[in-house]
């Protein structure tokens, strides 16, 4: 049973319309506090000891509401939670061995930072002495040794930020919540402290539940992310596996950019599905994307992995090839990024590195006439749900202006 | 005219300032000065007065008589402080944390009784506390209370007076307080092993309870070991039962802001308060108000009646500034709440 650190089972929140409901609904994006609303929904899931594991999806998808449950600070309406092995489902927070880095730190304003750090061990009755000891052990881990007479008024977000990582940690919790940790910093100060976050899980070597929407900052971080939508996990893995092969056109669109084709199966050959698209262009998948799929599928590539081609160049011919005219090309500095349009009316995006074409003069211009190529084996495969339409995609690209 | 003020804009601060500085001289340093001048007096109303630093005298003259009315006035005060902070924190706590949307009806119903006026509210107190009125005319028919039982003209109907009047200059600066702190705070401690405080709330309720019914009994005449032993036991329960780690660790130390201000709004106008001793008092409960107001208004006797108001301020200041260092307001209110 060590092997895991947290299992969800089944567990399910609804906020009804009572005062504990209003109240906690606050903390829920768009939740309507006087009608029922169902964050969580029906959620079996289990987290491993010693990963750095993500809850990842937009406001709103119940993933603050399902950290909170674990933290001791929501009673989950149905299911079950268990730490270690054990059933902690009705234990008040402060009966857990979990501690919890919230989203604006919450530092206690009226304590110094020592004080801050020292909170929890004073409440466990550690003496003294060993108090002393593992603050300024924890103060250095977290680099903010002399700090600590400051009050909390007098440090900066990013060393608050470090504050309330180590007052959860030095407590040596079984698992440690953060959630949306790095939300108030600044992008480069982000950026700094995904990589220091990632260092302290593994010194000390602490099972970390991480709450963010931030789809970069989680596959930075990760050893496994639960993207979630709608109360709900719609795909979990390991952030290589939910990017090449995401499963559902949410997931393919919450991370990074996806160009989803809808097409009709056109049988099977050898290791491959074949597949039409609306204008009778075929494609090639993996067989093994498709087993086990039913319903409307739609056959998805990322931007990176289409390679751009003038009509007539050799391809090799496993590839798997459509043709377009170039509508809008944005030079993004590393890359160009580019919309083409296909004879049937899909737009599909494509990132082109700026090496072969690296001025202005080189690129591809609007209007020209372009192959686009690709790995059958860089092809994903998504079921077609129906209300899955509101995930970023093109369609958001072009409602920014890319257009 | 306008290019003028646009080059002198540092002025117009002060400007502005006008008003208020005008008001302050003419209704506030103006007659100061003018009691001040008067505790240095001599003569009467019919013989006309002179003034003369050697009538220092005044001071001594007119304070050692009243000694018991300013002994009672700190401890009726200290007494109704005491008492309404008991009464304004859980009242003010659960507007702000547990209001919800009665929050502002229930603000409202805090401040409604300003909308009498004050002597009409102590009046009606009166005839509410009478030895044969509502309520205890009643209980003494049905022989639940002795025939020689009241309250009104002791002790303590003047401390309950100045309770009650000053309730609402408590409860509000500590309902902001506590409607400041933001509740993750109060998680972040449960988060972080703050639990119920049992065992160290039994202690403290026990001790905290027991020391301050002992200064009410001793402002009461009350039997002091009784009624210490009654609010021990009771203060152990509230401790043990309804204080949590949380509140003790960080609630409370962050609306200390609010109790300070509160105890001063409420301590300060009760130290000079006379219409609670009048009406609901005896000449034995008369405070240093009442013979102030009894010297100007009474004996036009007016050096010794400015030479007591003095006294009285300069007592406030000094309790005022005792008080602000053994809280240290300014590390409180330099925090971030």
């Amino acid at each position: 049973m060590a092997d895991v650190a947290v299992r969800l089972v089944q567990l399910t929140k609804r906020f009804g319309g009572d005062a504990v409901g209003r109240r906690a609904a606050k903390y829920v994006p768009g939740a309507n506090a006087d009608e029922g609303f169902l964050a969580v929904d029906h959620i079996d899931l289990e987290v491993r000891d010693g990963e750095f594991f993500s809850l990842l999806g937009p406001s709103g998808c119940g993933k603050t509401t399902t950290l909170r449950m674990v933290g001791g600070f929501e009673q989950p309406t149905d299911g079950r939670i268990e730490l270690q092995g054990e059933d902690v489902t009705w234990l008040p927070a402060y009966q857990r061995n979990v501690n919890t880095v919230f989203q604006n730190y919450a530092l206690f304003p009226h304590l110094t930072i020592y004080e801050n750090v020292a909170f929890g061990l004073r409440r466990k009755k550690v003496a003294d002495a060993d108090v002393r000891k593992r603050v300024t052990e924890m103060l250095e881990l977290v680099e903010l040794p002399g700090y600590e007479r400051r009050k909390p008024a007098q440090i900066s977000g990013g060393q608050a930020q470090r504050v309330a990582l180590a007052r959860a940690l030095v407590n040596r919790p079984a698992v440690l919540l953060l959630d949306e940790p790095l939300g108030a910093l600044d992008l480069k100060l982000r950026k700094q402290m995904q990589v220091e976050l990632k260092r302290i899980q593994q010194e000390v070597g602490i099972t970390f539940v991480y709450v963010t929407h931030d789809q970069e900052e989680a596959m930075t971080m990760s050893d496994r992310i639960a993207v979630m939508h709608k109360g709900r996990y719609e795909q979990l893995g390991d952030p290589e596996a939910l990017y090449e092969r995401p499963k559902t056109r949410f997931v393919a669109g919450f991370l990074g950019v996806s160009n989803l084709l809808s097409v009709d199966s056109d049988g099977t050959s050898g290791d491959f599905a074949a597949f039409k698209l609306g204008d009778g262009t075929a494609c090639r998948v993996p067989s093994a994307l498709v087993a086990g799929r039913k319903g409307k599928i739609a056959l998805g590539v990322r931007p990176e992995k289409i390679r751009l081609t003038e009509p007539g160049k050799d391809i090799p011919d496993s590839f798997n090839r459509l043709t377009g005219t170039i509508a809008h090309a944005s030079y993004l500095g590393v890359s160009t990024q580019y919309i083409v349009a296909l004879p049937d009316g899909h737009r599909v995006t494509v990132f082109e590195q700026n090496v072969a074409r690296a001025t202005k003069a080189e690129l591809w211009a609007t209007g020209e006439a372009v192959v686009l190529s690709w790995q059958p084996d860089h092809s994903f495969i998504v079921e077609e749900a129906g209300d899955n339409v509101d995930a970023p995609g093109i369609d958001a690209l072009e409602a920014v202006g890319v257009q | 005219m306008g290019g003028w003020l646009y080059r002198r804009r540092r002025f117009i601060p002060y400007l502005l300032l006008v008003p208020g500085l005008v008001w302050l001289i003419v209704f506030f340093a103006y007659p100061l000065t003018q009691v001040f001048l008067a505790s240095f007096w001599s003569g009467s109303v019919q013989q006309g007065y002179s003034f003369s630093i050697s009538n220092w005298t005044n001071y001594p003259d007119a304070i050692t008589p009243v000694l018991p009315h300013i002994g009672r006035s700190l401890l009726y005060s200290f007494a109704a402080t005491v008492l309404t902070l008991l009464i304004a924190y859980p009242l003010a706590y659960t507007i702000a944390m547990r209001g919800g949307r009665f929050k502002n009806l229930l603000l409202f119903l805090v401040v409604a009784p300003f909308f009498t006026s004050f002597l009409l509210r102590t009046l009606s107190w009166k005839i509410i506390l009478g030895d044969d009125g509502v309520v205890f005319g009643p209980l003494k028919g049905l022989g639940l209370l002795p025939e020689d039982f009241r309250v009104l003209a002791t002790p303590m109907a003047v401390v309950a007076g100045l309770t009650y009047n000053f309730l609402p200059f408590m409860t509000l600066p500590i309902y902001v307080a506590l409607e400041k702190i933001d509740f993750r705070l109060v998680e972040a401690a449960r988060d972080l092993y703050a639990g119920p405080w049992r065992r160290s709330g039994a202690i403290v309720g026990a001790l905290v309870g027991g020391v301050l019914a002992a200064l009410l009994a001793m402002a009461f005449d009350w039997s002091i070991p009784i009624t210490a032993v009654l609010a021990a036991s009771f203060g152990a329960f509230v401790g043990s039962v309804f204080v949590s780690e949380a509140f003790v660790r960080i609630t409370f130390p962050l609306s200390l802001p609010g109790v300070f201000a509160g105890s001063l709004l409420t301590f300060i106008p009760a130290m000079g308060d006379y219409v609670n001793a009048e009406f609901l008092g005896n000449p034995d409960t008369r405070m240093l108000g009442n013979v102030i107001q009894n010297r100007f208004l009474t004996q036009n006797n007016f050096p010794e009646a400015s030479a007591l108001s003095f006294t009285l301020m300069a007592g406030i200041l000094v309790v005022v500034v005792i008080y602000t260092k053994l809280l240290g307001t300014e590390q409180l209110t330099n925090s971030r709440i």
